[in-house]
């Protein structure tokens, strides 16, 4: 489907669903550990047996505190829980206890790097609410077998104005809350195992149109690449409909990664009313003043103070900055490696670049890279010192990936210092125009190209380990001659 | 020796100081239960073995002078509170089968200081009734004579007591559920202060209004066992964060100069003369023991039944929707999908009035109603709240009659669903503000026995019961037992 | 206060109570015996109080982020009407919730 889209706008809002890495339940003490056998971190309250009641656990108030002073929102004070009342069997009160009227964190926002520039994205309300349980259909012919673990799991669910514009901002917003939970360690926001899930509202106007389009809604996107290519699926489905002469219908759609679709959800006999009402067996929770700025006090530095101080402090480009400031671990490895090596360029060409390339190799995160950033640090600082070229470091670097050494003992090794001495130079360079009387003639008579002849023979004749400069410098006073 | 005649205050000094063992006494109940209850169906399940093997352990205390306060002491406990290992069915069959996987904290406070468990006790289902008549198991009958209903929802308890199968029980209250049965079985009935009992483990039916209380023979018998029931509860969240009251300290002390509040729009109600024949001769005796009379007004009390009606069905709407036969309880037979699978394990695992109230709340908190209905019965609440408050500036306690008669006949009241609901019109109220309320006998008609209730103000349990006592100390009428 | 036959089928779906066509009209009738009591709140002068969803005038109180619970799987599993390999059994569920 290739629509013409030029005379059309999106207007995306996301909903997205983060799993908080508390140790244990939003209101039961039952343990939160992925990948358990069924039912097995399930108690009596998570089973919703009767008589069972909830209680609130403390940490998930000062998660949701911090993201919402990340994303530049007010905290409610009192906030309350409410009943959402619907019969699903993962769903074991008939009811989920999440938040209505008053959610913890209200009216914030995120500003996003686009094409054109910086742009503001609103965020409506994050609230908190308990995770449902999963249904399995495999192995059990006509039936589905559900397991409770995960019911209760305590989740921030994030809404955003609906103001993004395309696939690419959406992407852009989702890896912003990724980063942020991520910083602020009340996540892992791994979407591949559903610790954040993203649903899409996705509708189209005419461009210039004032008056919203109806809406779907996306669910089962579980990459950033997915979000992308379901939205733009979405998009150019609705454009395709309204032109051919229908009208879009709300409703829920499924994204389908096999086909790059989107199909509706079954639809229901009667749409879901979910009779929102004060949950009774919990109390107002009134968040005290000292409370919220103890928890403030506790954060970390968020991406965007961390990016501008890199483009400040270190002189990086804002497009480097924001690449090293997106994970906290690489940033701190970054700011690690620039305290030995003092050269912010060469650390970012470094950590980008090479490190980057090995640690995608082995699937490895920065965390367990086989080299520490004050042993890049030191490699990075012996190029500066001009003690081995880059070229030969890069070599060395790889040998101390695999044998763990530093880089000084494994120049001494191997005898890789790098030859700056003119004599020592001069020397090789003599002998390399000795053995080669032909080019000489040639170079001599106007083949410019030859140059870099001689100087790869003097590389090689040296092993690589001459100073690139001077053997330039040198064999070109001497081939003038 | 008929030690069921002993009050439970006589029956606990008579274990300590050895005049019988825990044992003899458990058994004597037991033989009772085994030849009367047919009588009166007070019991859903008799815990035989257990309750004799919990008297032994107690005997084996005393006899190493290590007991617990309340030590081999006979109890029945309404079947609304998980006990573990016990079936515990609310009185339907969507738990008929159901063995409680834990204890509620009632259960296990009172396990903890000695206290021995007869069984289970019969209940309207899922604590909806005002006459023990929709229980799966069979209906209760009032001991006084089994034509007639003993009230509800905590039916059973009430019925075990008065006819003396066990010295005290322990039962709830949403809209009256304690107080009624008592009013109507002679007894005395407390329910507390909302927030003094913990609701863990106690099978909920409106979450904002069920308090777990006691039905006994006397004030001093509650207090007793109400003081080892109470205390805060980390796992109820709605638990007051105080320990457990001292409900016997101030029971004997005069009531002199206290004062009695009459509520003008109370005694406003048509009500057959002999009810209010014995409030009067109530009101007389307090005054005799040097109380004031003072009227007061609360005036939005008129307002207190169609609250309730409307905030309990909705709270128990939501209550009732994890009993869809999943993962314990009833589950209808070869569902042919999980939508056949809810409506007809639904429809036939509840009984006709739990399937009205669900009904009537989910309509209530549906779509285009919630402002009209719940919110608006929500803030009538804080009107007959502050009703209360304001009342309780000038007076102690606020006294009417508990019911607006004696015990009807079984059968009597099943056509119009509204005409049983007008049987907790005095009741109400107190659930509405979270306030403490009392039923103490005052009187009889017909040969059937009449109830007065006092209202006091948050937390004051302990005045309540020293009006108790105080009445009870100068009269007769909680001394008649029915001849069974 | 007349309530609709159609009403009646849409709150007895979303309370997931299935209620059988010859007992329709009696429960109707019952169900709008309740309903004549909602009317009598309309009256009422409200506009001075909020609306009280708790008896308790206090704040909800807390428990530490700690593991309590251990595995009781089988303790709680003994109830259930259908169980295998540790899961709840139902008839096959199609699609996700809303």
């Amino acid at each position: 489907m290739n629509e013409n889209l030029n005379n059309w706008e999106a207007v995306i809002g996301l909903e997205i669903h983060v799993q908080l890495s508390t140790k244990s339940k939003l209101f039961s003490g039952a343990s939160t550990n992925f990948g358990a056998l069924p039912n097995t971190q399930a108690c009596n309250i998570d089973l919703a047996m009767p008589g069972v009641l909830p209680v609130l656990n403390e940490e998930v108030l000062k998660m949701a505190i911090k993201l919402g002073t990340a994303l530049n929102a007010d905290i409610n004070s009192p906030t309350s829980f409410a009943r959402k009342n619907y019969f699903y069997p993962d769903s074991p009160k008939g009811y989920q206890i999440s938040q209505m009227d008053k959610p913890i964190v209200e009216g914030g926002y995120l500003d996003i790097e686009t094409e054109s520039g910086t742009k503001r994205i609103g965020v409506t309300r994050a609230h908190l609410e308990e995770d449902a349980g999963k249904s399995l259909h495999d192995d059990f012919e006509g039936q589905s077998g559900i397991d409770l673990n995960r019911a209760g799991t305590p989740l921030l669910e994030i809404v955003s104005e609906p103001e993004i514009s395309t696939p690419a901002e959406a992407v852009a917003y989702l890896k912003s809350i990724h980063s942020i939970i991520r910083y602020l360690a009340i996540s892992d926001g791994n979407m591949a195992e559903g610790s954040m899930r993203c649903d899409a509202n996705v509708s189209v106007r005419k461009k210039g149109d004032l008056e919203l389009g109806t809406r779907t809604e996306t669910k089962n996107v579980n990459s950033f690449r997915f979000v992308e290519k379901a939205i733009q699926y979405e998009i150019e489905r609705q454009v395709h409909e309204i032109e051919s002469g229908n009208t879009i219908t709300q409703e829920t759609r499924l994204y389908d990664s096999q086909n790059n679709t989107t199909r509706p959800m079954r639809s229901k006999e009667y749409a879901n009313d979910y009779r929102y009402f004060p949950e009774p067996d919990l109390l107002p929770i009134t968040l005290e003043k000292d409370f919220i700025e103890s928890v403030i006090n506790d954060m970390p530095e968020m991406p965007n103070e961390k990016k501008e101080r890199f483009v400040s402090k270190f002189s990086l480009s804002n497009y480097d900055a924001d690449l090293l400031a997106a994970d906290k671990d690489i940033a701190n490895y970054f700011e690690e490696v620039v305290k030995i090596s003092d050269s912010p360029k060469l650390s970012t060409n470094w950590i980008m670049g090479e490190l980057s390339a090995l640690l995608n190799n082995e699937n490895l995160n920065i965390k367990d890279s086989k080299v520490s950033s004050d042993k890049l640090g030191q490699l990075i600082l012996r190029i500066e010192d001009a003690t081995i070229s880059g070229k030969i470091a890069k070599d060395i670097f790889e040998k101390m990936w695999i044998s763990g050494k530093e880089v000084d003992e494994i120049i001494q090794d191997e005898g890789l210092e790098q030859v700056t001495d003119d004599k020592q130079i001069e020397a090789m360079i003599d002998e390399v125009i000795k053995s080669n009387p032909e080019q000489l003639e040639q170079y001599r008579s106007g083949k410019d190209r030859l140059f870099g002849f001689f100087v790869g023979q003097v590389m090689q004749a040296s092993k690589g380990k001459a100073n690139p400069k001077q053997v330039n410098d040198i064999l070109k006073s001497k081939l003038e001659k | 020796m008929d030690l069921h005649k002993l009050s439970l205050k006589e029956q606990l000094e008579g274990l300590k100081k050895s005049e019988f063992t825990s044992v003899e006494l458990t058994s004597h109940y037991l033989k009772r239960i085994s030849k009367h209850d047919e009588k009166f169906n007070s019991f859903i399940t008799v815990t035989e073995e257990n309750a004799l093997m919990q008297a032994k352990a107690a005997d084996e205390r005393y006899k190493k002078d290590k007991s617990l306060p309340l030590d081999g002491v006979p109890i029945a406990h309404k079947d609304i509170f998980c006990t573990k290992g016990v079936r515990t069915t609310c009185g339907s069959k969507m738990l008929s089968n159901f063995e409680a996987p834990y204890s509620s904290t009632v259960y296990t406070k009172l396990d903890e200081q000695g206290m021995v468990m007869l069984g289970k006790t019969n209940m309207d289902e899922f604590a909806m009734g005002s006459s023990n008549e929709t229980s799966y198991f069979g209906p209760v009958s009032n001991p006084w004579d089994t034509e007639y209903v003993p009230g509800g929802s905590s039916g059973g308890s009430a019925s075990c007591v008065s006819a003396e199968l066990a010295p005290i029980a322990t039962a709830t209250d949403t809209g009256g559920s304690i107080r009624q049965p008592a009013s109507l079985c002679g007894l005395t009935g407390i329910k507390p202060t909302y927030g003094r009992v913990s609701r863990y483990g106690m099978i909920a039916f409106a979450s904002s209004l069920d308090q777990g209380g006691v039905v006994a023979r006397s004030a001093e018998d509650a207090a007793l066992i109400l003081e080892g029931m109470s205390g805060h509860d980390p796992k109820d969240s709605t638990s007051l964060k105080l320990p457990s009251p001292d409900l016997t300290k101030n029971l004997k002390d005069s009531i002199q100069g206290m004062k009695i509040g009459l509520p003008k729009e109370f005694f406003e109600q048509d009500m057959p003369s002999y009810v209010e024949q014995s409030i009067q001769e109530a009101i007389e005796t307090y005054k005799s023991l040097g109380a004031e009379i003072v009227e007061v007004s609360l005036k939005n009390i008129n307002l207190s039944l169609p609250i309730y009606y409307i905030i309990a069905p909705a709270e128990c709407s939501a209550n009732l929707s994890r009993y869809d036969g999943v993962r314990y309880g009833y589950r209808c037979e070869d569902p042919k999908d999980i939508e056949d699978l809810y409506m007809r394990t639904r429809e036939e695992g509840f009984g006709a009035e739990v399937k009205r109230r669900i009904l009537i709340g989910t309509y209530a908190l549906s779509a285009g109603f919630y402002d009209a209905y719940y919110l608006k019965a929500q803030k009538c609440r804080q009107l007959v709240a502050n009703d209360f408050t304001n009342a309780f500036e000038s007076v102690d306690v606020i006294l009417s009659p508990t019911t607006p008669g004696t015990a009807f006949k079984a059968g009597e009241k099943s056509d119009d669903p509204t005409e049983m609901y007008l049987q907790d019109i005095f009741t109400i109220p107190a659930n509405l503000a979270g306030l403490p309320g009392i039923s103490i006998p005052c009187g009889e008609h017909d040969g059937l026995p009449l109830g007065m209730q006092l209202v006091g103000n948050s937390l004051q349990e302990d005045k309540l019961l020293q009006f108790a006592h105080s009445y009870q100390s100068n009269t007769d009428w909680h001394k008649k037992m029915p001849n069974i | 206060m007349a309530l609709s036959d159609k009403e009646l089928k849409e709150i007895s779906y979303l309370a997931r109570i299935n209620v059988k066509e010859e007992s329709f009209s009696s429960l109707k009738k019952e169900l709008e015996q309740i309903l004549t009591l909602f009317e009598e709140l309309n009256e009422a002068d409200t506009s001075s109080v909020d609306a009280m969803s708790h008896p308790l005038d206090l704040s909800q109180p807390t428990r530490k982020d700690e593991v309590t619970e251990e595995n009781k799987r089988d303790e709680l599993l003994k109830n259930a009407p259908s169980v295998k390999s540790g899961l709840f059994i139902v008839p096959k569920v199609i699609d996700g919730e809303a």
